[in-house]
């Protein structure tokens, strides 16, 4: 069997779940079965990926289905760039399904979320699979409409039909803007097979108009500003499997669509379009952070946080654009393998800290984390594993995030070279943009961990937390491995890339594995290097060595006692700083621009001990300045048009008639 | 026979950078004294310090978890890591190629990470005030820490600290506007990353002042040396970061025998006390800021870092 046909028969077998998901609705060990049977299968398909990645050189594998239009058929076909975007689809979905074992069963309704699970899982595989733009543009909105289904599980909680709603509109809007990006791509001719959209010639107006189209509909999915608002809605709203999967992947298939047209399908790239990328993935990364920053929802702040991180992929994709139009192959082999190496990253830690979430979710039953504190204490295993996740996420070293981040200073620093003036000044501009993002991620997963974890418990939920089951803990734990695994070894998993930068920018990076020590040198070693592994050695020797010396020389004895309270003890758990307190900061320093934010603090008058109040006001600009303005244009526009609907027949009548002579008129004068 | 020579040296590296650290800090703080005519405690306090909290009970809050028991050792491990991987007297150390510039960045960041989560672990307000300061400071100093590596990177032609002091010690490099936009950036930084006058006051025990110290509020014993240790090496990582990057005068290059590797030991204890009188006598000089000024300090910083990387991409002879 080809190895296309095996993928395609795992998204059949998924399929199939799908609907044997609705007939066992009624038995009780439905959960099981379906979460079980769509981990195997994921995981065949996750070895035919890795085997046909890895395998070395193999041309790429086609295969024709007779569905779909008529005189084309449904093509299918699986090259490096798609092996790769399907393990990243396929470890994610792997992921979800072990969690899901355990998770699935505190569902209440577990039939609202089983058979759409697998059929999310099929839709993006074959959004990566299809070969042609019918088949791409269906798969396509399979894929949003059985998200949209997921994010609609608890519709009876608040937020989350207009979570669904918003989702709809925008998934309706991205899918519009890449049927016309694919309509240009076609031609007049209507070659709508990808085989032939490649070898086609490109107008440059119409390589313009499709670079905006797919920004408007692959953005719109993967969640670039402006066009995030309805990400950090719609994720949080499904359950945490279902999020991570959502977050960690699908905007993940996202980016595999802007690859592929924009890198793919169109050939050279050229600068202009690089600017324009590079922008708005900068300005993403930045705003993306600090919406997270702001946020005290756990699962809307990782939401938020995937926009940064979709910015940085974004931005590294960018780079490699402009290196590739000038002909420096091998930088837009580094920048290219940055972003995918990122793509990669982020589906590690993203699924891993939303199955924390969830495992968070399940022990409390509460997402805000001012409510939450001193989980550590009551859930050791998922504090630990959430910990990795945090660290690998704000790019510390020894763990992955780093590693891609990293490679993409690396590739900022090749761009001086670059000809063209305005990229000479934008391109350190955006690094330093970058280097934001990455300190506020940190900052912010500083604010993450250290209220929902740490501290004292500030509520009656967190006090009686329980450790979750131990299929969560297996997902978590198998993620956070990878996630160390890929920072310490990261050279295996850049030569891995190596044939996907090969098939699409045309060059590769020097192959890693034989350096020595197993660093990993981008260039040339004069210029920098990196070995994960010796610093994690090295950070472990010396812990290992100062706790020997200290145990060894130093004084033992250990008492515990009550906390320093300044004067003041026995203060209230809710004396503690919470999310709201920890971004303070932070929102008085970016928040007065970005958000107008402004502090409200109403104060007892002397002699009340009526409590203080403190109420923050913060704008979304984008939401205020861009969406609000057009609901109402659209509101306004359908209360006018609405009239229409009760008029007289002779008045319609009449309507038709003056339609017809206009357009007799127009006709007339036309010609 | 080459790799052990290599390893000692890189032994001697290390061992040196974690002996001279409290000298430096006791050292400074007698230059201080002595500016504001008070007689001080002897450079070598710190060294006592150090024992005396060894030998201590550590008390530890009833609530403190794990995380804040492993915590000091982890940040000096970070910490203590960049520190050896900075070139002091030699270039060329055996694992100098370990990690580059950006990567020490991200060390230091890793060490400030679990140290802002252990103020944030007993549940009191003030290791939370010093955990949400510390990062809003972090926040805007690591950005212009990259930009200045970004343009120490454009100048050298590369990342590796080793590479950049070679390169900056030979006679190629000349004066540079950008050269010098990013070494008044980097003191800035340093001043900010060390919780050093005017951003932070390492002396104070006012708490609601305070950044650094209110987030080390809870440890003691031990613990708290391991933290103050951890601090000291900061402070060198970042004067000797200057003095390698910047002067980097008669640093012994790879494998030149034991007479330069003593010259270049002897140099870099020089550069310290040079630089170590400048940090006093420029913190005797300035009041604190308040918090919030912090960001227009460290914006600036930013900007100056930005100027000069913009400064060598548009043209490669500022």
């Amino acid at each position: 069997m080809s190895a296309v046909a095996l993928q395609m028969v795992c998204v059949a077998g998924l399929l199939g779940l799908a609907v044997l998901a609705i007939a066992l609705s009624r038995s009780k060990t439905v959960t099981a079965v379906i979460y079980g049977a769509t981990l195997a299968v994921s995981a065949i398909a996750l070895i035919g990926a890795l085997r046909n990645l890895l395998g070395g050189p193999t041309d790429a594998t086609t295969l024709t289905l007779p569905v779909g239009l008529p005189w084309l058929g449904a093509h299918f076909r699986l090259d490096a760039l798609a092996s790769f975007f399907l393990i990243v689809v396929n470890l994610g979905g792997a992921s979800a399904s072990l969690y899901g074992l355990g998770y699935g069963h505190h569902d209440p309704a577990p039939h609202r979320v089983l058979p759409f699970f697998p059929a999310f899982l099929a839709g993006m595989n074959l959004v990566v699979l299809a070969d042609d733009a019918f088949s791409y543009l269906l798969c396509w909105e399979f894929m949003s409409l059985a998200s949209w289904a997921l994010v609609m599980a608890h519709h009876r909680e608040p937020g989350n039909a207009k979570a669904g709603y918003v989702y709809l509109v925008m998934a309706s809007f991205g899918t519009l803007a890449l049927l016309l990006a694919f309509g240009l791509l076609a031609g007049p001719a209507g070659d709508y097979g990808f085989a032939a959209i490649r070898a086609a010639q490109h107008a440059p107006y119409s390589a313009t108009l499709v670079l905006i189209l797919m920004l408007l509909g692959a953005g719109s999915k993967a969640g670039l500003v402006p066009l995030h608002v309805w990400l950090p809605l719609a994720h949080p709203a499904a359950p945490s499997h279902v999020s991570a999967l959502m977050s960690g992947v699908m905007t993940k298939v996202a980016i595999y669509g802007f690859i592929r047209v924009m890198f793919d399908l169109l050939g050279q790239p050229t600068w202009p379009v690089s600017a324009v990328v590079l922008f708005l993935g900068s300005i993403t990364a930045v705003m993306g952070i600090l919406y997270a920053m702001m946020e005290k929802d756990l699962k809307r702040l990782l939401a938020y946080s995937t926009i940064e991180n979709i910015g940085i992929v974004f931005v590294s994709l960018g780079l490699a654009m402009a290196f590739q139009a000038n002909g420096m192959n091998l930088a837009a082999a580094l920048a290219f393998t940055a972003a995918l190496f990122h793509v990669l990253n982020h589906s590690f830690f993203k699924s891993l800290l939303f199955f924390g979430a969830g495992a968070v979710l399940t022990a409390t039953g509460e997402r805000d984390m001012d409510k939450l504190g001193g989980l550590i204490h009551r859930m050791p295993f998922t504090s630990f594993v959430v910990l990795v996740g945090c660290v690998a996420i704000s790019a510390l070293p020894p763990f992955n995030g780093f590693v891609s981040e990293w490679l993409i200073f690396q590739a900022v620093l090749q761009s001086p070279e670059l000809p063209q003036w305005a990229l000479k000044i934008m391109v350190p501009a955006v690094g330093a943009m970058l280097a934001l993002a990455a300190a506020l991620a940190a900052a912010c997963f500083v604010k993450a961990y250290g209220v929902t974890f740490l501290g004292r418990p500030r509520g009656p939920a967190a006090e009686t937390a329980r450790e979750v089951d131990r299929f969560s803990l297996a997902a978590m734990f198998i993620l956070a491995v990878l996630c160390l695994l890929t920072g310490i070894l990261p050279g295996l998993a850049i030569d891995a890339l190596a044939p996907v930068a090969s098939q699409i920018v045309g060059s590769r990076m020097p192959a890693q594995a034989s350096q020595p020590w197993l660093s990993i040198v981008p260039i040339a070693e004069g210029r920098s290097s990196y070995n994960g592994l010796l610093v994690m050695v090295f950070i472990t020797a010396t812990a290992s060595l100062a706790v020997y010396f200290i145990h060894r020389f130093a004084s033992r004895a250990l008492r515990r006692g009550p906390a320093w309270g300044c004067g003041f003890s026995d203060a209230a758990p809710a004396a503690q700083y919470s999310g709201v307190s920890f971004a303070q900061p932070i929102r008085r320093v970016f928040g007065t621009l970005v958000f107008h934010a402004r502090d409200h603090v109403t104060m007892p008058p002397p002699g009340d001990i009526g409590p203080a109040r403190l109420r923050i006001e913060l704008h979304d600009l984008v939401w205020s300045g861009m969406y609000a303005p057009i609901a109402d244009a659209v509101g306004f526009l359908s209360t006018r048009l609405n009239r229409l609907q009760f008029l007289t027949i002779r008045r319609y009548l009449s309507l038709v008639f003056v339609t017809l002579v206009t357009l007799l008129l127009v006709l007339a004068i036309w010609s | 026979m080459v790799v052990i020579s290599d390893i000692i040296v890189q032994g001697v590296q290390m061992l040196l950078v974690l002996l001279l650290a409290p000298l430096l800090t006791g050292y400074v703080r007698k230059i201080k004294a002595r500016l504001v005519r008070r007689q001080g405690a002897s450079i070598f306090q710190p060294y006592r310090d150090l024992l005396r909290l060894m030998r201590k009970e550590v008390v530890l809050a009833d609530n403190a978890s794990w995380l804040f028991r492993v915590t000091p050792y982890i940040t000096f491990a970070a910490i203590w890591v960049a520190a050896a991987l900075v070139p002091t007297f030699a270039t060329g150390l055996l694992f100098n190629w370990t990690a580059d510039l950006i990567a020490i960045v991200a060390l230091l960041g890793s060490a400030r990470f679990f140290l802002a989560l252990a103020g944030m672990d007993v549940g009191t307000s003030f290791g939370g005030i010093g955990s949400s300061r510390e990062v809003m400071i972090a926040a805007l100093a690591e950005p212009a820490m990259l930009l200045i590596v970004f343009c120490l990177a454009l100048v050298a032609g590369s990342t590796q600290l080793s590479t950049v002091a070679h390169f900056l010690a030979s006679s190629y490099v000349g004066l540079r506007v950008s050269l010098g936009m990013a070494l008044v950036a980097l003191f800035m930084v340093a001043i900010a990353e060390n919780a050093r006058i005017p951003v932070d006051n390492p002396a104070t025990h006012l708490e609601l002042t305070m950044v650094h110290e209110a987030m080390i509020l809870e440890y003691s014993g031990r613990h708290l040396a391991m933290i103050e240790l951890g601090a000291f090496l900061k402070l060198l990582l970042y004067v000797s970061l200057i003095a390698c990057v910047f002067s980097p005068w008669q640093i012994a290059l790879y494998g030149s025998g034991a007479l330069s590797y003593t010259i270049g030991a002897g140099a870099y204890i020089v550069k310290l006390a040079l630089a170590g009188f400048l940090l006093a006598l420029f913190e005797t000089a300035t009041a604190k800021m308040r918090v919030f000024r912090v960001p227009q300090f460290l914006g600036a910083a930013l900007m100056l870092g930005l100027l000069g990387t913009l400064l060598l991409f548009v043209s490669r002879s500022f």
